[in-house]
Parts: structure tokens; C-alpha cells; sequence
């Protein structure tokens, strides 16, 4: 029995809730708050909570006096141009710049950090490439060996019931038609990429993150940092402490990828987001399977909608044959983070979903070889940022320029790294670039973006995705695709709204039901945690966890207690566990940064945007080979 | 006191996955993420710290291997070492590729570059052979100090600190001599950007084992490469009888 005492009702009693909770992290009371309090005492989870969150950003070192007298001077090079992110987008501009150069017998310096160990270990896609903007960057690709080794030759489209499949005719026409696509092990490709880049002279850093955007005195974009080495996990200085380089820059080009860390801190710094809608996300997962070769048929592209989702959860699945020797399969799921349920796991419906019968017998006696995950964009045209500010601008699926309805993102990402070399190259090589300001500032770039096949083809199908959003969800948006896209070709005059932030979307949890998810059988699905193992996935075990809280009480207290926890079911590697605490009363939320696969999902869900995704120590994360 | 040769193996990183071939001739490497051998590490770490304490004058890292290594050997360069030797070995030649011939190169080697110590690191954790390092001291004749947890220089002898089965044995050896590296020997320093850059331009040579006159045939030939058996899981029981009526069911007892 417990007294509620009606002051505990109150805002400010809340407010000093909240206070009691942040002092108690602050000094580790062994006292507990007397009985009237018990209710929201439960929710603050008692007053031994061990600290979480240790990183500088949140905890800045020059306050802290563990770091007095630590030398942080940093070693600095200048550049022509930086380029963080080795992926499609950002290798595409590098070996642009380096051709331009060449062709008009210019000098220049290009430096390219990648956050992975190698190109092309962070990169995971499903993926069929359209070959647009390869056979503009290198028309002879075939000569120079690009691993393009599977054109599409079937493309099956089917809408799946728990035990059945409805074919849906793939007429030409539809965004989803491949006809002159290949199917691609991205990983692959951008390692090709990169050593295109490399032999024209691009300094490739891999294992080096970008950590920190530096600015000139006028605001502009100076360069970047990259990341610190040697801080131990409560955020001390080891005696390896060194610090990250500084790169200089005439202009620097962010192509991190969907949702890059760096790229909302510039959101924010210059207001790049004012006049579009939020960005959109989804979670795709994907696996790589050796298959028995009497179901192997390269070529064959199957998507699916429907089945395990329900109509008004935003997803699909994928399921492509190669051709490259062995019978590999490269399959999964996609599922839209605006869904509604917390207690929703894209990783238990990817894992449903191959127990369909339609899917199981292409799967059986087959061995599951890789697997791995990463948010994708699905805003489109509604939600493309400005992408140009003094000293920078932002390249390839972080602004966003994927074609969702086609489920495409490669060929746009490259092509808007060729525009941005395009309209830097001759800024950066004049004898007086005539800049306002210390950092470059291009807007060509915007302007041929506009006028380039990128807008006219997110132009067309911006209206697909939001579709979705009516009585009938996935059913009212065929319904659309087919009316407005396939006639219409995406000639409305109306542009359609998404429904705003992912993270605003949840439900909570005593509004919706708990989903009964099947055990994995270890032969077509599997837990999680081998799963994470497959990724090939580590991080140095001694530095601060690299998913930042804002306020560490702030699991427990809302995203527990309101959502019942969705960051346990949502992040595809098992960072986030709530465990009891060891004390007895109450949870608490534990983090396993080392399983991170760079995803990147926390930060677009939660439901609290708590989490803050920074970039840990470089060659850290998965290892994926030709995902 | 003059120079030191370091041997430095790419292998593949520790955190990730093995698959075997499907042909069973061996494991997947192709695309895989390779990292320089955790003890190589450490090695590279002592010569570079006897360096600094102006033991020595100059820290040499050697691999052997296709042209990939050189990635390595950078890495090498990167944590201190001043040049680099590439000793070139692909295709069959480098699949069979064993302890024996890697210690006849490094005698050869250590034997053309005057060295006063050759540390390696004690396994390679693909193999865990734990063998490069005896027999290069044996094919030289040099004294060995291995599983090193701590090595300090003394004139013209190395005290050496070993780790063994019943605790810690301390040595001391005179030079030229061999060390192995083990895990408490030092925490290796983090290979930085600004030490990549510098890397390029310190020197790798490159030769073939032919250059030093070393024999690569290989003596051992693999057969066959499986997974280990799938482990099955433990029965628990409640009760002493329980137990030896399983114990007696399976033929045990």
C-alpha cells in the first residue's frame, strides 16, 4: 500500500521529479524516496542508476579535469577538396574532379575520409542498379571491370497473405520495372569505385572518421576533424589519447549517407531545412544466402508487399538472384519508421517473413552467409533540404535523392556527386574565386540539380509514398501509383504531405497490442544476436558509448514507461537492452554500443530524440562484404 | 646497437565471421576485412618504444605476401617503423605458405640487414601456428626470448620476461637474439591520419624469396578445410541417478 500524495499529480512535483532523478545520477544515493512517491519514483527507476552517456560531446573537456594539461593542438593539411563518405555519392565526385582535372591539365588535391576499415564495408543495398549515371561517369565500365555480372531478367511483383501470394502484373511503365537494371552487391561496386578513384589520384583515408565540421570566422565551412583516439569508456584520456587531424578545404562535400551525423549538425547551423518537410526513413534489413542450385535463377528480381505487414505499415521485401558464380541470393526487408506499434521489430518481421511459403522454398537447404542493416530515405522530393552553404554542400542519400517507388538510390546519389564536382571544379581551380566568404560557396550546384534528371525524376513520383497515408494504406496508394504514376506519369498538380517526424509517430504502448512473433527456427530465421555476429560488427571496447543520450534519465522515464521501450525491437544489432537494475526495484537502459552496425535508426525513432548518434572511433562498425 | 627487423602478417580481422570455401580447399578471403595480426601489433609497439628509449637505431617491418601487405606494412610505418621490406609471395606459393618458410626468409633477411633483434609476434591468429618465431631463431642460431610480457635491454643482453604455463620466468639472453610478443607486453599506439600521410612516403622495398635465396617449397599439404562440428547442446538433469542412468544410456559407463 502506498500513499499517492496529490502533490505528486502536480507539474512541478514532476518537474522536481525529474530534478531528483539528475542529481541522484549525478551523486549515487543509496536512500529510497519515501512511500508517497512511489509512483513516479518507479518511473525514475530509484535513485541508483549508473551513468550512461560519457562522451565529450555531451560532456565537453574543457570543463571536465580529467583533461587539464592534455595537449589537444591538432595536426593540420590543407586541401582542394574534402569529401567525407567513401559510398556512391562521394567516390562519384572525387573521380569526377580528378577527371575534369585531367581533361583541362589542372592540379588538384582531393582527400576522401571514410569512417570503415576498408570501401565498401559500410555499405549495404539491396540493390538493382540502374546503369544512368555509371555509363556517364565511366562509359566503358564493362572494360575497366565493373562488377556489374547480373542483368535483370524476370521482375516479379506479389502481394503476399499469410499463406498465399497474388501475382501483380509488372507492366512497363511502373517505377518498380527493371528492365536494363543489374542486380549489384553495392559493396562491391563502391570497392570498384573506389579504386577508380584511387588510381586517379583521390588520397583515400579508410578508417578515418570524419568527427567534427570546423568553420572559418565567418561561419563558412572550413573542413573537417576527424575522430580522436584513445578516450576510455567513462570518457577519461588513456595514455594513447591522440588527437584527429584537422583537413582544410576550399569546399567540403558531406555525403555520409542516410541521416550522417554531421549532416544534422549543418541542418541546424544553416538552416538548411527551412522550406521542406521533415525527412522520412525506412529500416532495411538484408541477408545473404548461399541457395541450393536447383532454385537458383540469376537474373530474377521478386519484390513483395504485404504479409507480415499489416495495410497500414509502410514496407516490403526484396529478393534477387546473382550471378556471379555461386547460387547467392541477396534478400530483405524494408519496413517505414513511421510505423505506429512499438511493439513492432523489423528484424522479427524480415525473420517472418522468410517462413512464407513463397520465399521458403527458394530458402530451404540454403545457409545464410551475411547480414546486416541501414535506414534508408524515403521523403523524396517533399523533404530535399538546401544543399548548398559557404564552404560545403551536401551530396548523394543525405540530403536524399532516393527514388522510392523505384527503390533506387544509387544512380541518384552518384549523379548528384558528378553535379556537385561539376560545378565545383571550376571555383576551386581559378586564380581568384571571388568568394564572399572564407569557405566556398556554390549554389551552381543547387541550380544543376534542379535542371538535371534527378528532379524530374523525384518530381514524378514525390506523390507515391505520402499515397500511403489514407483509410486503405498500402491499398490506396496502388491505387494511386496506378492512376496518377502509370497514366499520369506523376503530372498532378498536387503535391502530397507526409506525415511529418518519424519519431512522433508511436502510439503508446497501452494503446496497442503486443505482437506475437514467432521463434526462430535456426534454419530459415535466427536470433538477433548471431545475426549481429554475421555482420562481422566490433568497435575498441574502451571508449565512450557512441550512441549520445541527451539526458540519461530519459529512457526509463518516457520511452520505457510511454512505449514500453521500442529501441529494444527497433535497432537491428541489440545495442539497446533494458536490463533490472542490480539493486532490485526498476529497469535500466543498457547500452551495447559495440554491436552497432551504423544504421543509424535510434537516432530517427526515438520517440524521445534523446539519442544522438556520433561517430565512434574510425575502422570501427560492420564488416560487410559485397552487401 | 643498430637495427631491428619487426615481422608484421595480414590476416583476417578477428571480429569477423570465417566461411569456409565451398570446395573446402580453405577459407573465403576475397572482400574480406583483413587487419594486421593483433600480436604484430604489439611487436611493432616494442621495437618502436626501444626506438624512442634510443636502444636502436632504425625499426625495419617486414611481410611476406601478395601486394595487399603493403597495407600492413604501412600501418607499420605508420605506429613509428622507418622503412619497409615487401617480400613478394602469391598465388600457390603463398596458400602454402607456412612457419618454415616465413623463418627462412626472416633468417635471410636478418642475416642481410645486420640485425640485432628480430621480434615477431608469437601467433598469428589464423594459423595459432606459434612457431615463426622458434624456428627463426633456430635456422640462425640465435638465442630466443618468447612469449615476451616484458623486455628490457641490458648492454648486450635482453632481460626478458616470459610467460608461462606456471607463472612468469625471467631470462636473459645475449644478442642477436628473437623475441615473440605476447599480450601484456605493451597496448600498441593507434596507427593516426597524420602518421598515414607521413607513411607514404617512407620506403618499402620489394623482393622475391628467390632474392634470398629461399627455397618456398612447402612440406605440408592441406587436405581438406571443415567447420568445427556443430556443438550440441548440454542436457541438464536434477538428480545424481538421473545422471548415471544417462552417463550408463549413451555407453558411456
Amino acid at each position: 500500500i502506498f500513499l499517492a500524495s496529490p502533490s505528486a499529480l502536480t507539474g512541478s512535483a514532476l518537474f522536481f521529479a525529474a530534478q531528483r532523478c539528475i542529481r541522484a545520477l549525478k551523486t549515487v544515493q543509496a536512500e529510497h524516496a519515501p512511500p508517497q512517491h512511489y509512483t513516479w519514483r518507479r518511473n525514475c527507476s530509484s535513485a541508483v542508476m549508473p551513468r550512461i552517456t560519457s562522451h565529450y560531446t555531451i560532456f565537453p573537456r574543457d570543463k571536465d579535469p580529467r583533461w587539464e594539461g592534455v595537449e589537444m593542438e591538432r595536426f593540420a593539411d590543407e586541401a582542394d577538396v574534402v569529401i567525407v563518405g567513401g559510398g556512391p555519392a562521394g567516390l562519384s565526385a572525387a573521380i569526377r574532379l580528378k577527371q575534369l582535372a585531367k581533361e583541362q591539365e589542372k592540379e588538384l588535391r582531393v582527400c576522401l575520409v571514410e569512417k570503415a576499415s576498408q570501401i565498401g564495408a559500410h555499405t549495404l543495398s539491396g540493390a538493382c542498379l540502374e546503369p544512368s549515371a555509371l555509363n556517364e561517369l565511366f562509359p566503358d565500365w564493362k572494360e575497366r571491370g565493373a562488377p556489374l555480372n547480373t542483368p535483370v531478367t524476370e521482375d516479379l511483383f506479389s502481394i503476399l497473405t499469410e499463406k498465399y501470394r497474388i501475382p501483380v502484373p509488372m507492366l512497363p511503365g511502373l517505377p518498380m520495372n527493371n528492365h536494363g537494371n543489374y542486380i549489384v552487391r553495392l559493396g562491391h561496386f563502391v570497392h570498384w569505385l573506389g579504386e577508380q578513384a584511387e588510381e586517379l589520384g583521390v588520397e583515400i583515408y579508410p578508417g578515418y572518421a570524419a568527427a567534427e565540421v570546423l568553420f572559418h570566422e565567418d561561419g563558412s565551412v572550413k573542413g573537417i576533424a576527424t575522430n580522436d583516439v584513445g578516450i576510455a569508456k567513462d570518457g577519461s584520456p588513456k595514455d594513447v589519447f591522440e588527437r584527429g587531424m584537422e583537413l582544410h578545404a576550399k569546399v567540403t562535400l558531406f555525403g555520409e549517407g542516410c541521416h550522417g551525423h554531421l549532416a544534422k549538425q549543418l541542418y541546424r547551423q544553416f538552416n538548411l531545412r527551412e522550406n521542406c518537410e521533415p525527412q522520412t526513413y525506412a529500416i532495411g534489413l538484408k541477408e545473404l544466402w548461399v541457395i541450393d542450385e536447383k532454385k537458383w535463377r540469376p537474373g530474377r528480381v521478386e519484390h513483395s508487399v504485404g504479409w507480415p505487414l499489416n495495410r497500414n505499415t509502410y514496407g516490403g521485401s526484396f529478393l534477387y538472384h546473382l550471378n556471379e558464380g555461386e547460387p547467392l541470393v541477396a534478400l530483405g526487408f524494408v519496413v517505414g519508421l513511421d510505423y505506429t506499434n512499438p511493439y513492432l521489430s523489423p528484424f522479427r518481421e524480415f525473420q517472418r517473413w522468410k517462413h512464407h511459403p513463397f520465399v521458403a522454398k527458394t530458402l530451404e537447404g540454403g545457409d545464410r552467409i551475411a547480414y546486416g542493416a541501414r535506414a534508408l530515405n524515403e521523403g523524396g522530393y517533399q523533404c530535399l533540404p538546401k544543399v548548398t552553404f559557404p564552404g560545403g554542400m551536401l551530396i548523394g542519400c543525405s540530403p536524399g535523392f532516393m527514388n522510392v517507388p523505384k527503390i533506387k538510390g544509387t544512380h541518384t546519389a552518384m549523379k548528384s556527386g558528378m553535379l556537385a564536382a561539376e560545378a565545383i571544379f571550376p571555383k576551386v581551380t581559378a586564380e581568384d574565386p571571388a568568394s564572399e566568404t572564407a569557405g566556398l560557396h556554390i549554389p551552381e550546384y543547387e541550380d544543376n540539380l534542379k535542371k538535371s534528371w534527378i528532379w524530374k525524376e523525384l518530381y514524378a513520383v514525390r506523390n507515391i509514398r505520402p499515397s500511403f497515408h489514407n483509410y486503405f494504406g498500402l491499398y490506396g496508394g496502388m491505387v494511386y501509383t496506378g492512376v496518377f504514376y502509370w497514366i499520369l506519369r506523376g503530372k498532378e498538380p498536387w503535391t502530397l504531405k507526409h506525415a511529418g517526424l518519424d519519431s512522433a509517430q508511436l502510439k503508446p504502448a497501452k494503446e496497442c497490442t503486443p505482437i506475437e512473433y514467432p521463434k526462430p527456427d535456426g534454419k530459415l530465421s535466427f536470433d538477433l544476436l548471431s545475426s549481429v555476429a554475421l555482420s562481422g560488427t566490433n568497435h575498441e571496447g574502451d571508449q565512450p558509448p557512441h550512441l549520445t543520450l541527451k539526458d540519461d534519465s530519459i529512457p526509463v522515464a518516457n520511452n520505457l514507461a510511454i512505449y514500453d521501450g521500442p529501441e529494444q525491437r527497433f535497432c537491428p544489432a541489440g545495442v539497446y537492452e533494458y536490463v533490472p537494475l542490480e539493486t532490485g526495484e526498476g529497469m535500466r537502459l543498457q547500452i551495447n554500443a559495440q554491436n552497432c552496425v551504423h544504421c543509424k535508426t535510434c537516432d530517427i525513432k526515438d520517440p524521445s530524440q534523446n539519442i544522438n548518434w556520433v561517430v565512434p572511433e574510425g575502422s570501427g562498425g560492420p564488416a560487410y562484404n559485397g552487401l | 646497437m643498430s637495427r631491428v627487423l619487426v615481422g608484421v602478417k595480414r590476416v583476417i580481422d578477428y571480429a569477423v565471421k570465417i566461411r569456409v570455401k565451398p570446395d573446402h580447399s580453405g577459407v573465403v578471403t576475397d572482400g574480406v576485412k583483413h587487419s594486421m595480426n593483433p600480436f604484430c601489433e604489439i611487436a611493432v609497439e616494442e621495437a618502436v618504444k626501444l626506438k624512442e628509449k634510443k636502444f636502436i637505431k632504425e625499426v625495419v617491418a617486414v611481410s611476406c605476401g601478395p601486394t595487399q601487405v603493403t597495407e600492413t606494412i604501412r600501418t607499420a610505418l605508420a605506429m613509428g617503423c622507418d622503412r619497409g621490406i615487401h617480400v613478394e609471395v602469391s598465388g600457390k606459393d603463398y596458400e602454402a605458405m607456412g612457419p618454415l618458410q616465413i623463418a627462412k626468409i626472416f633468417a635471410a633477411l636478418a642475416k642481410k640487414e645486420e640485425a640485432s633483434l628480430v621480434i615477431l609476434g608469437k601467433q598469428a591468429i589464423d594459423d595459432d601456428c606459434n612457431q615463426t618465431g622458434q624456428m627463426t631463431a633456430a635456422l640462425l642460431d640465435w638465442p630466443q626470448g618468447t612469449f615476451a610480457s616484458e623486455v628490457t635491454i641490458d648492454g648486450e643482453k635482453v632481460k626478458v620476461v616470459r610467460e608461462i604455463d606456471g607463472g612468469l620466468e625471467t631470462i636473459k639472453i645475449s644478442m642477436p637474439a628473437v623475441l615473440t610478443a605476447d599480450l601484456r607486453l605493451n597496448t600498441p599506439r593507434y596507427a593516426t591520419l597524420p602518421n598515414i600521410m607521413k607513411a607514404k612516403k617512407k620506403k618499402i622495398a620489394n623482393m622475391k624469396p628467390a632474392d634470398l635465396g629461399v627455397d618456398m617449397v612447402s612440406r605440408v599439404e592441406v587436405l581438406r578445410v571443415d567447420e568445427p562440428p556443430t556443438r550440441l547442446a548440454g542436457v541438464k538433469v536434477e538428480t545424481v541417478d538421473d545422471l548415471v542412468a544417462k552417463l550408463k544410456a549413451n555407453g558411456t559407463i
